[in-house]
């Protein structure tokens, strides 16, 4: 009797204590973000570190690692992102058409549910580098999925059955979604893409519960749909003032003018700010478009719940080389920086500075280069904020019509979208990059709805001296320095994962899975998958045993120039001309691969 | 370069005309036998060529690869120039295809209405005719300077 009574006494209060929490997502998130045996965000936790308490698989033994199990997608085109684990399921999703596995980890690879939605191929035509999306995200019992023709879905996480879906945006006007929404206390956040289509960039909150929109920030345009407030929104601690992007345009070219919202969000509970970055703005000819173009290539913090901005900051006013401010933001406390303690945002942005910036006040601590190569800037001016433009590497400076040479970073940044991690016990950040160089001819182009809008053309080839294309580095955010790098032959194009286990896992375009040593980036193991891998390393547990997981499936920017064969060329497009050998790797297609120890 | 020219305005007629259906009458098929669409003289490729390339690597290139050889998920139009007419490359410029099945996810837009593709839909004719013949290599060509009918031409179709 008594002990019954207690027990519903219990219920009761715990009933009580859930019900106000019901709608905040977050709290259940956290909690699960805590437990190291599931990986429940694409980025591993609300910081963005993708950092695993895990260690049975550890700098001794990784190199006896093997494959436990694998899964094709049926899918072929460019994998980014990568798998959820919630309890005992797996969730991984395709590129377009965006199918979503429900798999067993009781039965590995059994598939419990699979989703395809239908979508009009016109979406297919209107995505500027490959079908790709980021990932899935869980909240509330649902799997939340940001199609290629912005659709934004609900499926029930047990069943697969379609909850809701809200429509966020017009793929006839080139909107498009790529990127992985994040669920933040009663709501989930998503981005868009298409900023080579003159797309106008926004963050869109939905009502986790009915799909009901809750609020939309822009990127450009007018204060009240920015969502910020001239007065108490603040640029490197002053005040942005009225119309802070209007004033930096000519004419409505801020209409057209991009600052999509296409990478990583991630979330201070404490402060109650998320964090994202803007896109490049739009056309990529910098002379049709005078002026700072205000907000694009900015990082913004908001309050998630009515999206209103408490600081932002421009790494890359008016653009000149595409340098997309989307790379995620990861949060570190207490991170010493010339003697004060500052909980930091570490930024490492394409245009190949490295930022670390108090994230409750978005001041600007440290900028550094992150890879030697870097020549359009000397530096960033503290101050200011403003990158000191070297004029002979400035397109707009050089002017229409004119090729201008030898530019470092490329235009796909020293890094690109795949997220960095860090690791509390190394107090190092460890980052996937490009080492990759441009040329890069603007010209003039005409608006039209739904149909590309460049305006410029570009060759791709190594950096200078060197045969690579990429490293894996590590780095000292505090000091702004590089600790370690190591050499790859091709971009690193995948989400890294660091561990307890005092290692390093990241995957290469080639396909291979490697681990190297947290401290000396020594690589202590390495297998070839069935293809190049774009997507994101993950840990969990099953039955009290270590898997490590990957996406592999060749593609995206990267993926471009795969099928073109060896040339000494180094004239070309794009990414195409700096992977025109990267067929002689690898070939397309999906695929799951588990890792663990041998029992 | 006149003959350029020429096919350049017969195409606007016809987009006028109906998006692109009567592009086949418009477009004199005659001309292309007789005469190359491009020029190289002392392995300088004419402006007009070179606009094809800068054009193609602008809005094709994502999907047929660098040099027009192909990507991932697009065809080699250094191939498919081999066998297209002059007429048929028209007609899938402007009016776009889908191969989408369970096992390819192939689709190319309509252009027709896109004047930064239709203002230079022969200079990338030009280009990539030339790459199909093997008359041209990979990489950017070099180049004479831009004539000032070019640069009027361009400013007046694409509305500038």
């Amino acid at each position: 009797m008594r002990p019954s009574l207690l027990k519903s006494a219990a219920i009761v209060v715990a009933a009580t204590l859930a019900l106000p929490t019901v709608a905040l997502a977050n709290e259940e998130l956290l909690k699960m973000e805590g437990d190291p045996n599931q990986w429940v965000t694409q980025l591993g936790n609300y910081s963005g570190t993708r950092y695993s308490g895990l260690d049975q698989i550890n700098s001794e033994n990784v190199g006896d690692l093997q494959v436990a199990w694998s899964f094709s997608t049926g899918v072929l085109r460019g994998h980014e992102g990568g798998p959820l684990v919630i309890g005992d399921v797996m969730y991984i999703h395709t590129p377009f058409p965006n199918i979503v596995y429900a798999l067993d980890l009781n039965e590995p690879g059994k598939v419990i549910w699979k989703y395809e939605p239908r979508q009009d191929p016109d979406v297919i035509p209107v995505m500027c580098c490959d079908t790709v999306n980021r990932g899935v995200a869980y909240g509330n019992g649902m799997i939340f999925l940001n199609q290629a023709d912005t659709t934004l879905v609900a499926l029930d996480a047990k069943t697969g059955e379609v909850k809701w879906t809200a429509v966020n945006g017009d793929p006839t006007k080139g909107e498009t979604a790529t990127m992985s929404p994040l669920v933040v206390k009663d709501k989930v956040i998503v981005g868009n893409s298409g900023a080579e289509f003159g797309v106008r960039g926004h963050m869109t909150a939905y009502d986790i519960n009915t799909g009901e929109m809750a609020w939309r920030a822009y990127s450009t345009g007018p204060d009240e749909e920015l969502l910020v407030n001239p007065q108490e929104t603040t640029h490197l601690g002053e005040p942005i003032g009225e119309d802070s992007s209007l004033k930096t345009w000519e004419g409505d070219q801020w209409k057209i003018g991009g600052g999509t919202t296409w990478g990583w969000i991630t979330y201070d509970p404490e402060l109650d700010l998320i964090y994202y970055g803007t896109g490049n703005p739009s056309t990529w000819n910098p002379s049709q478009r005078p002026g700072d173009n205000r907000w694009s290539m900015t990082l913004f913090a908001r309050d998630p719940d009515d999206g209103m901005a408490k600081w932002v900051y421009q790494m890359t006013p008016h653009d000149e080389w595409d340098y997309d401010g989307v790379n995620e933001s990861l949060l570190v406390d207490d991170l010493e920086v010339n003697g004060e303690m500052h909980n930091v945002l570490v930024h490492f942005d394409r245009n190949g500075f490295a930022y670390t910036m108090d994230r409750e006040t978005g001041e600007l601590l440290v900028a550094e280069k992150y890879d030697p190569a870097v020549n359009w800037a000397t530096e960033v001016d503290m101050e200011t904020g403003r990158p000191q433009v070297v004029a002979e590497y400035s397109t707009d400076e050089q002017g229409e019509d004119t090729n201008v040479q030898g530019i470092c970073p490329a235009a796909l940044g020293t890094k690109d979208q795949q997220p960095s991690t860090y690791s509390p016990k190394t107090g190092l950040f460890y980052v996937p990059t490009n080492h990759v160089c441009m040329d890069y001819e603007p010209y003039r182009v005409a608006y039209t709805a739904g149909q590309p809008y460049v305006g410029a053309t570009l060759s791709m080839y190594p950096a200078p001296g060197g045969d690579h294309l990429g490293n894996f580095i590590a780095w000292d955010a505090a000091k702004g320095e590089i600790v370690w790098s190591n050499p790859e032959p091709f971009s690193v194009w995948s989400g890294a994962l660091a561990t307890a286990g005092d290692i390093v896992f990241y995957g290469t375009l080639e396909g291979y899975l490697k681990a190297v040593d947290a401290k000396t980036g020594e690589e202590l193991y390495s297998f070839r998958t069935p293809s190049g891998i774009i997507g994101n390393v993950n840990t969990y547990t099953h039955d009290g045993k270590q898997y490590i997981a990957v996406l592999s499936g060749v593609g995206g920017w990267a993926g471009i120039g795969l099928a073109a064969g060896l040339t000494e060329s180094t004239a070309g497009l794009g990414a195409v001309g700096a992977y025109q050998s990267l067929s002689n790797y690898t070939q397309l297609g999906g695929t799951l691969t588990v890792f663990a120890l041998p029992e | 370069m006149m003959r350029t020219y020429l096919l350049g305005r017969a195409l606007w007629l016809c987009l006028f005309a109906a998006a692109g259906f009567v592009c086949f009458d418009a477009a004199p098929a005659t001309a292309q036998e007789e005469e190359k669409p491009y020029s190289i003289t002392d392995g300088k490729v004419d402006w007009y060529t070179y606009s094809g390339y800068r054009r193609y690597h602008g809005e094709c290139h994502v999907c047929h690869g660098p040099d027009g050889l192909g990507s991932s998920f697009g065809p080699s139009l250094v191939n498919s120039l081999k066998t297209l007419s002059y007429d048929e490359y028209l007609e899938v410029v402007v009016n776009g295809r889908q191969n989408v099945s369970q096992a390819s996810h192939r689709a190319m837009p309509a252009f027709g209405m896109n004047p930064n593709v239709m203002c230079f839909v022969d200079d990338i004719y030009a280009y990539l005719k030339a790459r199909s013949d093997g008359a041209l290599g990979r990489g950017r060509p070099e180049h004479g300077p831009k004539p000032d009918e070019a640069r009027e031409r361009d400013n007046a179709c694409l509305g500038f």
